[in-house]
């Protein structure tokens, strides 16, 4: 098992903040909106530097989806700001039909995606939003892994012409990736080779499965780790290649068994290579009030959940 | 002015028989407001907006315009071919199978003049409100244009934007309602009240004028009036009233065209009350 280690903790919300101050000097048609959370989503630094870039939108995200929609006329790239819950099922219509049917460059960002938003409970922690917005022909969906990945995701979707979900959190959590990454959209990133079980994480999920790898390093398993950012386009190949050399697969997402990354992978591997899958995923639940360590251990998110599905799997694949 | 008067109605009774016509021909699509709003249509771009017919998607220093009642889009899609946006046969495919004329406007099959999605209702004025600040942006002087229905002020995201433009001072929108009294199941006053529209709108900040939309004259008028009143500060709202079904004399006055086409019989009643004037598609 390859060593990862970190020698600092941060949120991806704040890579997402890094990432559009550092858009908004390289890019002056990059705008940014906001449904009244700025200090949520770190807008504060493009703010101060780019204050005629900026929309303070008010508690209004239909009309800010709209508004999007309509800078992009215009040449202006667009990137939204507000909870992931605000960002895709309140205005699932406004996406659908101003900006992904209308093949708007519009960036959707979206903090405080799934359980670890913690204490403000289910109102606020969608679990639906990857399913939401992958169905939707032409929407890139990514889901990076930390606050380095999410800085640089945010700076590759500026140059990608077309509309994006992107989803972040806010716990903070380890930083592990490399500062000057290169982030290609669709191009999964192996994190760990090996031949028994392969391991797929999105997400907040990703450390936690490099966590369940070293603990099945123990247990005498070799496991393929895989962080999968871009949940649309899959990588498929990446997929295929590593469960014809390891013959089964484990899905993780913090997100809803349903719609998620398991699901795409499901339906690729159906089509192509038939192999056995665990899902680690939420089991069609909605969350609730607790501290995101606790949610992620009370819906079977942790990295021992990851170990007792990788184990679960192999003994699957007869 | 670029036309008179009159010619400007020709035009526009041309119009009318295209948007009948079309509905006829695949017996579906909205001729009731389509006929209503065929003066502002007419009065709009072949007199008011200075726009090009060389579609370009971003429009840059051209006035735009966006209609947030998607389902009238006979009337729009009749009007941006005899402007020159694509040849006037193209309207004999409305409605049909790898028609660039969906039953509702889209960019999706690329038609020239269109520049965003609308049908599902009560989106466009923030779409609008949108491509006016990237024109502020641009320092492009151009205006633009929206028209919403009536009946999709019960949609609530308009209420969003009626409350945007003014804290924003969006002042290069003229946005205008086109206020027919009535909708699919009735009467707006019987389905959901509207109440005192004028008195709404001015309460959010906005300017807003009157206008008869079935008086080309009038409606040319209030047009370039509202014009004027743009760049000072306040979004300009043209509350138009029209009748739906305006220039067939059965058809006028009632929601009960608003979705239905005419028959053989009901077509051939109607084109017989409006003058060909530019020649049928």
């Amino acid at each position: 098992m390859k060593k990862y280690t970190y020698t600092d903790k941060k949120d991806t919300r704040s890579g997402f903040g890094a990432g559009l101050h550092e858009a908004g000097k390289r890019n002056e048609n990059v705008v940014a909106l906001c449904a009244d959370l700025v200090g949520s989503l770190k807008m504060d630094a493009f703010i101060k530097d780019f204050p005629e870039r900026f929309f303070q939108i008010g508690i209004a995200e239909a009309n800010m989806m709209g508004i999007a929609a309509g800078l992009t006329i215009g040449g202006k790239i667009p990137f939204t700001g507000t909870f992931a819950n605000f960002s895709t099922g309140r205005v699932y219509d406004q996406i659908r039909q101003s900006i992904a049917y209308s093949g708007k460059n519009v960036k959707i960002c979206a903090s405080h995606a799934g359980l670890t938003l913690g204490e403000d409970g289910a109102t606020h922690q969608i679990l639906e939003d990857i399913g939401l917005m992958k169905m939707l022909p032409g929407m890139v969906v990514i889901n990076p892994c930390d606050y380095n990945q999410t800085k640089a995701a945010t700076l590759a979707i500026m140059d990608y012409e077309g509309p994006v979900y992107l989803r972040f959190g806010r716990p903070v959590i380890p930083v592990f990736t490399p500062e000057d990454q290169k982030f290609e959209i669709g191009k999964a990133w192996m994190v760990n080779e090996g031949k028994d079980v392969t391991i797929v994480a999105t997400g907040h999920m990703v450390w936690r499965a490099i966590q369940a790898g070293e603990e099945l390093e123990k247990l005498g398993i070799d496991a393929e780790i895989i962080n999968i950012h871009t949940i649309k386009p899959l990588d498929e190949e990446a997929i295929l290649k590593s469960v014809q050399k390891t013959g089964c697969i484990v899905t993780c997402e913090e997100h809803n068994k349903f719609g998620g990354l398991g699901e795409s992978v499901s339906r690729f591997l159906t089509t192509t290579y038939l192999a056995p899958q665990e899902f680690v995923a939420v089991d069609d639940s909605f969350g609730e009030s607790a501290t995101p360590d606790q949610l992620m251990t009370k819906y079977k998110l942790d990295p021992s959940d990851i170990v007792a599905a990788a184990q679960k799997v192999i003994a699957r694949k007869g | 002015m670029k036309h008179t008067i009159s010619e400007l109605e020709d035009i526009a009774s041309q119009v009318r028989r295209d948007i009948l016509r079309m509905v006829h021909a695949v017996q579906s699509g909205h001729p009731g407001a389509s006929l209503g709003c065929a003066d502002f249509f007419t009065a709009l771009y072949f007199e008011v907006m200075n726009h090009n017919p060389e579609f370009d998607m971003d429009g840059k220093n051209e006035d735009l315009f966006f209609l947030s009642n998607g389902h009238i889009s006979p009337v729009w899609y009749s009007v941006l071919a005899r402007a020159g946006y694509f040849e006037v046969s193209e309207l004999s495919t409305f409605r049909k199978l790898d028609s660039r004329l969906q039953g509702h406007p889209t960019t999706h099959e690329h038609l020239p003049g269109i520049r965003i999605a609308s049908g599902s209702l009560g989106q466009g004025l923030s779409v609008a409100i949108g491509a006016a600040l990237a024109k502020k942006i641009n320092g492009d002087h151009s205006l633009v244009y929206a028209l919403l229905g009536d009946g999709e002020l019960q949609e609530g995201q308009n209420w969003e934007a009626f409350m945007f433009a003014p804290h924003n001072k969006v002042d290069n929108v003229i946005a205008t309602i086109d206020y027919n009294g009535q909708q699919i199941d009735g009467p707006t006053e019987k389905v959901l009240s509207l109440e005192n529209l004028q008195a709404k709108f001015e309460a959010f900040g906005w300017h807003v004028i009157n206008s008869d939309g079935n008086d080309m004259d009038g409606i040319v008028k209030a047009l370039h009036y509202a014009k004027s009143l743009t760049g000072k500060g306040k979004p300009i709202l043209n509350l138009m009233s029209t009748q739906m079904g305006y220039g067939v004399d059965f058809m006028v006055g009632t929601h009960k065209w608003h979705g239905s086409a005419p028959n053989d019989a009901q077509l051939e009643s109607a084109l017989g009350q409006i003058k060909e004037t530019a020649g049928d598609y």
